[in-house]
């Protein structure tokens, strides 16, 4: 897989006796915020020219970890060595001069700005005059961004504003900025969150590439084939604490070996053995959701599908292929231009997005922060949320109950297993898998005849993706339909019981989960010609 | 109609469209690093205040100038602690520098000079001619009437396009009013370029209000500004938060500031108030018309704090 590296590493046990200081040392690093121990005495030692694993479920306390290197936050306890001396980081100012550049979970880009004044920003000049008044030099800026653009094989346009590439590309400016200045230690959190698997691909191979040229990578996941697949040796963190360690070799001699340190991996992380891969649906009811030839006039249909009972039916296909469109449609907040869709044999097209809801829809939106809960509200706030008649609440469509409402979400979060502090607290208070975990919750208690299931579980961990599946797969044994889009194909073979391909707003292929061919799915989604965009 | 559109038309809307100009710059300055600020209006009330004051007590109206500038510092400093250390709501607090403003102001008349609303006369900027573009001809009569003072103000609209839109600090501010979260990312001491920022737009109101008191007038009244912070604001949204659309915003409030002075003595019997109100008619029908849906930068209102 890496063909540069002959070495063989142990599997297990401690470090190797090295006489070069390690690039990254952390020692008893502690963080906590109010009640919560975000960080509990962490160690941490990362090898020069290493690719170096953290390894951990949402919360579990990586990126609190890595802002404290970064010089974001500063720890409450315990010291950072860079290349064995002791450092301070007051601000990420002195961590990049320290060497080291982050890539953000959450991109850091500012869209209103170009690639070029993104890459120099706040490292351009010194001194009164320097930064006051004499023009910012963008023309050789702008030439070392095209040449390093060109050595990393990006091919990004300098001079175009953030906020028109796409997420790849941001991404890949993402990285240009933590390489500018020189940086020896390249720290990336989350990288491939959100990006689709092929540019999730080239990720890997650039991150190998800059390997052999020497940087040192600390990548941050809950992707366990990326880590498997890219580190040297990883670190696993559970609730805040170092849960264990292990080198990863870069051949093993029998897969067995591979599965059980992954077993011991994943065991590390959740603190239980990986959940059970679900059974497929035993019964097949008539049409829940009849779509005909549904169009919104513009780039999208039309198109026809069938939801019947008692499956789960994908729409996959890249990215900004129509299904935010199609979504869209069927929640009533896009007007169809032709076509109809029927929800149990009623026909809904023209239905506002309430009564939709009323008629047995629930919608798990992409977008969870601007379309799914209100950041500034508490739980139980969130948990009622378009319950807009005030059932089950109350009585009548003017009065709220607080104790039903309390009670109603308090189930929820029992249900769902949502990790909560106090219902009361504001939903910025969970983790992100948590919030989803409410989301769904609300979702399932309107008891839908039909849930519509916009990418669930982007960015959750193992345990909140799995008890997201589990609910889907419930409704969809209670008779149920379940219209899921992903852009994650594993998710999509574990769970679902059929496949359509969206491309270009039309469906350009269907198959069943079980004679699906992987291969035949990716062409479908590719297209004759390598041209994505719509 | 042709009395009304002469050359000294052009030099009455430049002279009016100065004082508009100023603190516009100042809330392009604060908003472009994040911080909204609708206390326009009070700074610039302070700064004329305060540039009366010094004047009064040294003769020296140049020393009024520092004196503004002193009091902007005073005003926007105050906004800043309210809005960037201490993060409390930009509306509510800039709010309240214009209650402080024109009530201060108004209080403090009285206390220092025993007299009601508005102060005695001090000593005017002198009108320093500037040769040579005196004696071009035609244009010659406008060059002729603005000062040193008017060309000071123009080059400053220069300087503060440049800094913002040229160097590696206007690069910062503008990061800190786009994500704050970003600019702390790169490295950038977000609290303190705020805070600069909000105190630099307190120093661009008070000059818009010295211009006022001691370059149009000789003296002080209370609430003399009379709306021109808000103006500002509207003609940097009018610009889109950039500063040459923003400035001939100002300039088109000039002129219809000049237009209604001009028609006022061209024909009485149109009443006063209606043409009084022209620029804020003007302002309104700019703001609901043709602006369209105006997006200033993302983080303006959003306070930003590590945790």
């Amino acid at each position: 897989m890496n063909p540069g590296r002959e070495e063989t590493l142990t599997t297990d046990g401690a470090p190797r006796p090295d006489t070069t200081p390690p690039a990254i040392r952390l020692v008893g690093v502690s963080k906590h915020f109010g009640p919560v121990k975000a960080n509990r005495s962490i160690d941490l030692s990362v090898r020069p020219g290493s690719i170096h694993g953290l390894l951990g479920e949402n919360g579990a306390g990586k990126s609190t970890l890595m802002k404290i290197l970064f010089g974001m936050m500063r720890p409450d306890a315990g010291r950072i060595e860079i290349g064995g001396r002791p450092v301070a980081f007051r601000s990420s100012a002195d961590a990049l001069s320290a060497g080291i550049g982050m890539v953000q979970q959450h991109f850091s880009l500012i869209g209103k700005l170009t690639v070029v004044e993104n890459l120099i920003l706040g490292r351009a000049a010194t001194g009164f005059v320097g930064r006051w008044l004499r023009p910012l030099d963008l023309e050789s800026a702008r030439r070392r961004a095209i040449e390093l653009s060109e050595r990393l094989g990006f091919g990004i346009d300098p001079m175009a504003r953030c906020e028109t590439l796409s997420v790849s590309a941001r991404q890949k400016v993402e990285i240009l900025k933590a390489l500018w200045g020189g940086v020896t230690t390249l720290v990336l959190d989350e990288p491939t969150a959100a990006l689709s698997p092929p540019d999730a691909e080239e990720l890997y191979a650039l991150l190998q590439n800059l390997q052999r040229q020497g940087t040192t990578i600390v990548l941050i996941s809950h992707k366990m084939p990326e880590i498997m697949r890219l580190c040297d040796r990883v670190t696993v963190l559970r609730d805040g604490a170092v849960a264990g360690e292990a080198d990863v070799p870069r051949t093993f001699a029998d897969p067995a070996e591979r599965h059980a340190l992954e077993a011991k991996l994943v065991r590390l992380m959740i603190g239980r053995n990986r959940p059970e891969v679900p059974s497929r649906s035993s019964h097949i009811w008539p049409s829940v959701l009849s779509v005909r030839q549904l169009s919104d006039g513009e780039r999208f249909g039309p198109i026809d599908l069938d939801v019947r009972g008692g499956e789960i039916l994908a729409v996959v296909g890249v990215e900004g292929n129509g299904q935010a469109q199609f979504v869209e449609l069927l929640m009533g907040l896009r007007p169809a231009a032709g076509g109809s869709i029927t929800l149990d044999g009623r026909n809904v097209t023209g239905m506002s997005t309430l009564n939709r809801f009323q008629s047995g829809i629930a919608h798990i939106p992409e977008d969870r922060h601007n379309l799914a809960v209100a950041d500034a509200m508490s739980i139980v706030d969130n948990a009622s949320i378009g319950f807009v008649d005030g059932a089950p609440f109350a009585p009548t469509p003017f009065w709220l109950s607080r104790r039903r409402r309390a009670r109603f979400a308090a189930g929820i979060v029992r249900r769902h297993k949502v990790r909560a502090a106090s219902i009361e607290g504001p939903v910025t208070s969970l983790s992100g898998g948590n919030q989803q975990k409410l989301v769904v919750g609300r979702e399932l208690s309107r008891a839908p005849r039909l849930m519509i299931a916009a990418q669930p579980t982007r960015g959750l961990d193992i345990g909140s993706t799995a008890a997201v599946h589990e609910a889907l797969i419930g409704l969809r044994d209670r008779g149920g339909g379940v219209l899921l889009l992903s852009l994650d194909l594993t998710e999509v073979f574990t769970i679902a019981d059929r496949i359509v391909v969206l491309r270009q707003g039309c469906i350009v292929g269907e198959t069943t989960t079980a004679e699906a061919d992987i291969d035949r799915i990716g062409s479908w989604m590719s297209g004759v010609e390598q041209e994505a965009r719509p | 109609m042709s009395n009304l559109l002469t050359i000294s038309l052009v030099i009455s809307a430049l002279h009016l469209a100065l004082p508009i100009l100023m603190p516009m710059l100042g809330g392009l300055i604060s908003e472009r690093s994040g911080v909204m600020n609708i206390g326009l209006e009070g700074m610039m009330l302070i700064g004329a205040f305060g540039a009366v004051l010094v004047t009064y007590f040294t003769g020296n109206p140049w020393l009024g100038i520092v004196g503004a500038l002193v009091s902007g510092v005073f005003s926007g400093s105050l906004l800043a602690l309210m809005t960037v250390t201490l993060r409390g709501d930009q509306v509510v607090a800039s709010a309240a520098i214009n209650l402080i403003g024109a009530g201060l102001t108004a209080a403090l008349i009285p206390v220092i000079w025993n007299v009601d609303g508005l102060t005695p006369s001090v000593a005017k900027i002198p009108n320093i001619r500037v040769p040579f573009l005196a004696d071009l001809p035609y244009v010659g009569r406008i060059f002729s009437s603005l000062g040193l003072v008017d060309y000071a103000c123009l080059a400053l609209v220069v300087l503060v396009w440049w800094v913002l839109f040229r160097t590696d600090a206007g690069l910062r501010i503008r990061a800190c009013g786009e994500s704050a979260e970003s600019a702390d990312a790169a490295g950038i001491p977000v609290v303190r370029t705020r805070f600069f920022a909000v105190v630099a737009s307190g120093v661009f109101g008070a000059l818009g209000g010295a211009y006022l008191s001691i370059v149009t007038l000789d003296m002080f009244q209370a609430s003399m500004t009379q709306g021109r912070g808000f103006l500002a604001l509207a003609a940097m949204v009018f610009g889109k938060w950039r500063v040459w659309p923003a400035a001939l915003a100002c300039i088109a409030f000039g002129f219809a500031d000049a237009i209604a002075l001009r028609t006022q003595i061209l024909w009485r019997d149109i009443p006063h108030e209606l043409l009084i109100a022209l620029p804020y008619v003007l302002a309104l029908l700019a703001l609901a018309t043709f602006v369209g849906r105006a997006s200033g930068p993302a983080g303006v209102g959003k306070p930003f704090a590590r945790a």
